[in-house]
């Protein structure tokens, strides 16, 4: 055989071994996190620990409802706050704005979307906490520390922000120029041609931007945990404390080794993120495979 | 004249061809129209012809300022469409004014949507909403350009499946569905199989009796097929133009000559 032909033998070969790799990785930790829950699963239905919100691990009692609510409260407010902005903002710049604008505004997008998530955490404990004890507390009529579901959600939407702006700015620009001036031809306005062109023709790369982003928030741990409270209740309002899951994990992690049944918690605890980022991703997927053959 | 029309919805522009005096284009720093004065007769076809880079897509996207898209473009002297200057309109009298002209692009690209909707799309954004006077105006274009029989039953279906050919007739449809007194086509029919071709130029042929048609074309043999009026460029500027049968037969200029002989394209 010509060693061209052994060459691409082999690296179709490699590239195959790569990717079921990860699809084995992948399997690996869904059982490795379900094993290492077994414990705590033999001794509690899983019916009692999603929809119990009593958390006493001296008193053997393991409740995750307070915090798959926080998890989901955190990233929905979160994503309300920053997928219409960003869309907005992707739209001003790549369907309104001049270039020169487009070349400092890019570079900036992509320094925010690299920040190490520590400092946003600073950042808002430093920023948002104060203006929400301060001033949005007292302007509702109601005692805050600041360590509120609201702050959590702010810094989480003004995280994963430059992460939705550049990929939604990646969409819109593939949408071709043709297809704006067909529509700008027949007489439509810029804002008639963004909605019913490039955003219809943009649509199944913006939900599938979303999910990304929705996926990076569900696990975002220490920024959220910085200013969320962690108090273990199912919040009422924004203005109360929430303790999502990964910072469950990672505030207690180490300290459970007394309690024989605190680990096995936790890796319960990571086993519902890792399966409520699973079932979203692959739910997306589906819709998505629906919109795309309609 | 035109004859009654029965989807009939928006005012026709009143206006005897177009008129260009002393247009120049800069964009950045490159001038790439130089003083062109051109005129297009009203109800005839119109080729613009010369080679690669001289200019012909720019003056067509300069008639209905599709050029303002282009980042970093100055424009300066006249393009008069009756009682409308088109270089000095700007804001919601430009986009009012786009939709008296027409563009079929080059390449066939139907919007991301119905068969349908590509053509209701025009009356939709100009605000026309009345279901049965949309579906009049669907049939009507699409039966105008020869779609109908082909599309009747697939209405619904995204645009995107039709065949290149197809497409391009359908874009040529949505344009006449808003009511344009100008046809501009840049090379409309390039991208195209040889058969669908004919179809498409045989339909602008048709349409001249009601449009005023400008068309850029790269190949000779299309243009002395269908132009009654020629202008040629060469280098942003306008060398020659005149009636077809004039320019083909009897070009003035030794350019204009050299072109037609093929000494260069
Ligand atoms: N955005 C732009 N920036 C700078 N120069 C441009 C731009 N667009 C076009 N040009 C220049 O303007 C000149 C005319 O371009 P135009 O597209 O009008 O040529 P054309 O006659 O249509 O050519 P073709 O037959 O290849 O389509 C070319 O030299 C081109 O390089
Ligand atoms: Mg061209």
């Amino acid at each position: 055989m010509k060693y061209r032909i052994i060459k691409d033998k082999v690296a179709g070969g490699v590239m195959t071994l790569f990717t079921l790799l990860s699809l084995i990785l992948l399997v690996a930790m869904a059982v490795g996190l379900w094993l290492k829950s077994a414990d705590i699963l033999e001794e509690h239905s899983m019916w009692n620990l999603l929809t119990a919100s009593e958390w006493k691990p001296m008193r053997n009692q393991f409740g995750f409802l307070a915090f798959i609510s926080g998890t989901f409260y955190v990233t929905g407010v979160a994503t309300v706050i920053a997928l219409p902005t960003s869309l907005l903002m992707a739209i001003f710049l790549t369907e309104y704005s001049r270039s020169t604008v487009r070349r400092y505004i890019y570079p900036l997008l992509d320094i925010l979307a690299s920040l190490p998530s520590v400092i946003f955490g600073v950042w808002g404990t430093l920023v948002i906490v104060p203006i929400v004890s301060d001033i949005i507390g007292p302007a509702v009529g109601t005692a805050t520390s600041g360590y509120t579901l609201l702050s959590g959600a702010v810094v989480l939407s003004v995280m994963i922000l430059p992460l939705l702006v550049s990929l939604f700015i990646e969409i819109l620009g593939n949408v071709e120029i043709d297809l704006r001036e067909a529509s700008l031809a027949l007489g439509a306005t810029r804002w008639q041609t963004t909605k019913h062109v490039v955003l219809k023709k943009g649509l199944p790369g913006i939900i599938a931007s979303t999910v990304l982003a929705i996926s990076r928030a569900l696990g975002e741990t220490i920024a959220v945990l910085m200013v969320c409270g962690n108090l273990i209740i199912i919040p009422d309002s924004l203005l109360d404390a929430c303790y999502p899951i990964p910072a469950l994990i990672a505030n207690n992690y180490g300290e459970m080794l007394s309690l024989p049944l605190y680990e096995s918690a936790l890796m319960f605890a990571a086993f519902i993120l890792f399966f409520i980022v699973l079932v979203f991703n692959l739910g997306a997927r589906l819709y998505l495979k629906t919109i795309k053959t309609e | 004249m035109a004859e009654f029309n029965p989807t009939q919805k928006f005012e026709k522009i009143e206006h005897n061809g177009i008129e260009v005096r002393g247009l120049n284009i800069h964009i950045g720093d490159a001038h790439i129209l130089k003083d062109v004065n051109v005129t297009i007769p009203k109800n005839k076809i119109t080729c613009i012809i010369g080679p690669s880079g001289c200019g012909k897509s720019t003056l067509l996207r300069t008639f209905n300022r599709i050029i303002d898209t282009t980042e970093g473009v100055k424009i300066s002297g006249d393009v008069l469409l009756g009682d409308h200057n088109i270089v000095k309109s700007h804001g919601s009298d430009l986009i009012e004014l786009r939709r008296h002209i027409g563009l079929v692009p080059q390449r066939p690209c139907p919007l991301p949507m119905s068969i349908y909707d590509n053509i209701a799309y025009g009356c939709r954004i100009h605000g026309i909403r009345n279901k049965e006077k949309l579906n009049a105006v669907v049939e009507h274009y699409l039966r105008s350009i020869g779609l109908w029989d082909e599309v009747k039953d697939r209405l619904s279906a995204p645009a995107g499946r039709l065949s290149g050919g197809q497409q391009q007739r359908l874009c040529l449809a949505r344009s006449l569905a808003v009511e344009p007194s100008v046809l501009l086509a840049d090379e409309s029919t390039s991208a195209l199989d040889p058969i669908s071709s004919k179809k498409v130029e045989q339909l602008f042929v048709d349409l001249k009796r009601d449009y005023t048609i400008v068309m850029v074309t790269h190949t000779l043999q299309q243009a002395q097929r269908v132009a009654d009026h020629v202008i040629f460029m060469y280098l942003g500027e306008v060398v020659e133009q005149g009636p077809a049968r004039d320019v083909f037969n009897n070009p003035q200029n030794e350019l204009t000559k050299r072109y037609l002989d093929g000494a260069f394209s």
